[in-house]
């Protein structure tokens, strides 16, 4: 790949979502200040500490990280299914419910017809010992008890001919399925209650190449032949160019920096997407690329800027203060790289030195 | 934190003699049966992972074996190391065959053959500390004295791959180790005792996008200063493609394409390599183009298609390249996704006596069912037709027609593709077989 942040600026296209004018609706989900954390014996991991955004109608937004830096757990968090011990606060509007202070039941009478899951493991989330129509039978009439036997077959069916599985399939069980169609039925389930939220966990990380393309094409249908809002999180960064209209780049339990996915990828404003996007081989790969050192500890996260250990743009002023949120265009971002100028101390913007940086934790 | 593949010293790319030879490989495994069918002398059916593979591999080159889970690639690359015994076939490393070698001799051998595995956490024993758990092969293999000397031949191998200071991760347990520390310790493990050939499966897959490229880079620091020749078993193209010197592209046991990774990638040949290549998410939101992906998923290998395996997803398939009656049941199956379910309620009846054709039968026979007529069936032939008329499948129908209360259905006969030598790539597809004339 070629380093983004040398290549020539290209013009930006009008971009689904937010940036296309917001529709009359407004957002499906605003989440503000959301933090949780689980208490450990060392005190608390904060796991997401911190994340603002919002979610549109109709719209992917790409979730993207290393692995422990709180993706996951934001995404079960606003489902109400974080484990027990889990803390959280701050606020995730759904429409009339906050999702944080809602009680557990008002929860779980949104999950299905509001809010879907679609997880990683299909096979571990459907029941071996019941038919594909029994967890469809299951589903419809626990959400909408007054459909007749015939609507819930006509509706099960639809749900799994847009996925691309044959109606003769209907009463076989999840075993006589390969992954792929395992996931297909995963997502048919999630979306034959017609949700207008779903939280998509790394849905293809378990497929093989050919599978997930497919997968992915229909998760990018999705948005055109529903008014789903997907939260699609992944450590794919070429997943996110291809199906998600807007990205949220997760560092250390913040949001670091988010926009729409053209926009982000072509000129990167936050250190860490610019080096996650170097990092990435694809198959325009010439050099090999990599960002030393690991995500930190959440224990006991890096003062001011979480980066500032591994970032090679690092100053004075981000081992000192957290940075503000910026924006520069039409993304939002959360480093001392873009100000605001007056809040740096005098000699802040002098480059860090790597031995004060401390000791990083070698890759 | 960069460094160029081109930075290699031109003789570092250019493959030497032979380290390997395989001929005719084959791994099948049978599958368990009851012991009443064995008692009665029912075969139970044979899952072929490997079916036939021919490669050389050469001394310094990196070799990737490329394919979908159920290609059999891990299985190849486990028989290289003696860990899987073939079947039949050869693989001759050292004047040697290593299926034939018994256990004694295997073990003295894998000194030289040695495996990084996919995951780095489970392939390091949770409660030996990095001495013991590096250190381990060098007291199996005999090859040091006393402690001492075995301290410093692990302290060695942690420099060489970047766990420094060694003395702090002497004492370190697998748990206290970061995803990209604990590959480089099995790395470690993996060369101490100066292997030749490192088989590296995946090893790169369960790590984060972030530290693959470190890992992939000390692997090609390791190949120069040790002289290594590494297999690198991926289902990753893009990785291959920046790793590998020469790739082989393996779909249901067999090699669909082998030759150089820069002619592979270039200029793919058989369809099935360029579905893999069409399929690798791009993550430049500016180069995303519509792509046609090839229906369905790998086929059971207890059952694998007629011919071609590859020929029931390839957009490309013609006459010869192993049609049968399963692909009919196929053909109606997608029929009915796109047209829903009045369409299948009507004509499911029709056609249900291929709800169990056994696999290979050129020849599909259907029963009238009561009350229906010969002329609705074949009229119901020919609406599917018009329906898909680009669905590879009626280039390899020769012909439908009513026989005695029955429709058949006749397909052309079928031919297991061989491969065939197209510039330095050698590719088992019809399309470029000069005999088989492929459609125009």
């Amino acid at each position: 790949m070629t380093d983004p942040s040398s290549r020539s600026r290209v013009e930006v296209r009008p971009v689904r979502g937010p940036a296309a004018g917001p529709p009359p609706s407004g957002p499906v989900l605003t989440v503000r200040d959301l933090r949780v954390w689980y208490g450990t014996e060392s005190g608390p991991v904060r796991a997401v500490d911190g994340v603002s955004f919002e979610l549109w109608p109709g719209e992917t937004l790409g979730l993207v990280g290393e692995s422990g830096c709180g993706k996951s757990t934001l995404g079960r968090g606003l489902l109400g299914l974080l484990p027990a011990g889990a803390k959280v606060a701050g606020s995730a509007r759904y429409r009339d419910t906050d999702l944080v202070t809602a009680k557990p039941r008002e929860i779980r009478a949104l999950r299905g017809p509001h809010l879907g899951l679609i997880f990683q493991e299909p096979l571990t989330r459907l029941n071996p010992l019941l038919r594909i129509s029994d967890h469809f039978e299951e589903a419809l009439r626990a959400h909408e008890p007054d459909l007749s036997d015939e609507e819930i077959r006509r509706r099960a069916l639809e749900a799994l001919r847009s996925m691309g599985i044959p109606p003769t399939r209907y009463r076989a069980y999840p075993h006589e399925f390969s992954g792929g169609m395992r996931q297909r039925i995963m997502i048919a389930l999630a979306l034959v209650l017609r949700p207008s939220f779903v939280v998509a966990d790394e849905p293809t990380t378990a497929l093989d190449v050919l599978v997930e393309a497919q997968i992915i094409r229909i998760l990018a249908d999705l948005r055109r032949n529903y008014d789903t809002a997907l939260l699609f999180i992944t450590h794919n960064l070429g997943i996110v160019a291809e199906a998600c209209d807007r990205v949220a780049v997760m560092y250390a339990g913040r949001i670091v920096e988010q926009g729409p996915v053209r926009d982000v990828f072509a000129r990167p404003q936050h250190p860490y997407t610019r080096e996650l996007l170097r990092s990435t081989i694809s198959l325009s790969t010439t050099g090999l690329h990599y960002i030393p050192g690991a995500p930190p500890d959440l224990v006991q996260p890096p003062s001011g800027c979480r980066f500032h250990p591994r970032c090679p743009q690092a100053m004075r002023v981000c081992r000192e203060r957290f940075p503000r949120a910026t924006t520069v265009g039409e993304q939002r971002v959360e480093c001392w790289l873009h100000g605001p100028r007056e809040l740096i101390p005098d000699g802040g913007d002098e480059p860090l030195v790597r031995e004060e940086a401390g000791v990083v934790d070698e890759s | 934190m960069s460094t160029s593949r081109e930075a290699l010293p031109v003789a570092e790319r250019v493959a030497g003699d032979t380290l390997m030879e395989l001929r005719d490989v084959e791994v099948h495994f049978q599958l368990r049966t009851s012991a009443l069918a064995r008692l009665i002398g029912g075969a139970g059916a044979t899952v072929k992972a490997v079916d036939g593979v021919n490669l050389t591999l050469r001394r310094g080159e990196v070799l990737g074996l490329v394919g979908e889970s159920g290609s059999g690639k891990t299985t190849l690359g486990r028989a290289l190391l003696g860990l899987v015994r073939p079947t039949s076939g050869a693989i001759r490393y050292a004047g040697q065959d290593i299926g034939r070698l018994p256990e004694r001799k295997l073990r003295r051998l894998r000194r030289k053959l040695q495996m990084v595995f996919q995951d780095p956490h489970a392939a390091l024993n949770p409660s030996m500390d990095l001495q013991t758990a590096i250190g381990h092969p060098l007291r199996i293999q005999k090859l040091v004295r006393n402690r001492a000397e075995e301290r410093a031949r692990v302290v060695e191998a942690l420099e060489r791959v970047g766990l420094t200071p060694p003395e702090q991760f002497l004492t370190k347990l697998p748990a206290e180790l970061s995803g990209g520390q604990k590959q480089r310790a099995v790395i470690a493990r993996a060369i101490i005792c100066g292997p030749e050939l490192l088989v590296a499966d995946e090893p790169i897959s369960m790590l984060d996008m972030s530290v693959r490229a470190r890992v992939l880079e000390l692997m090609l620091e390791l190949k120069r200063d040790m002289d290594l020749t590494y297999v690198y078993i991926t289902h990753d193209l893009a990785t291959a493609k920046f790793f590998c010197d020469r790739v082989a592209i393996m779909y249901l046991g067999r090699v669909v394409e082998v030759g150089p990774t820069d002619q592979i990638f270039s200029d793919p040949k058989h369809p099935y390599t360029r579905a893999l290549l069409a399929a690798v998410p791009d993550p430049d939101p500016e180069r995303q183009v519509p792509r046609d992906l090839p229906r369905g998923e790998i086929p059971d290998a207890a059952a694998p298609p007629h011919g071609c395996a590859f020929h029931p997803r390839c957009p490309k398939a013609f006459a010869p390249c192993g049609w049968e009656a399963r692909d009919l049941r196929a053909m109606f199956e997608r029929r009915w996704v796109r047209l829903g379910e009045e369409a299948y309620a009507e004509e499911a009846p029709l056609v249900s006596a291929l709800d169990g054709v056994d696999p290979g039968q050129e020849e599909a026979r259907l029963p009238v069912p009561s009350g229906r007529t010969a002329e609705e069936l074949v009229r119901l032939f020919d609406a599917a037709r018009q329906e898909a008329p680009d669905d590879p499948i009626w280039r390899g129908v020769a012909r439908v027609a009513a026989e005695d209360g029955a429709v058949v259905v006749r397909f052309h006969t079928g031919v297991d593709p061989a491969p065939v030598p197209v510039d330095q790539v050698s590719v088992a597809c019809h399309l470029y077989d000069p005999r088989l004339r492929p459609p125009a």
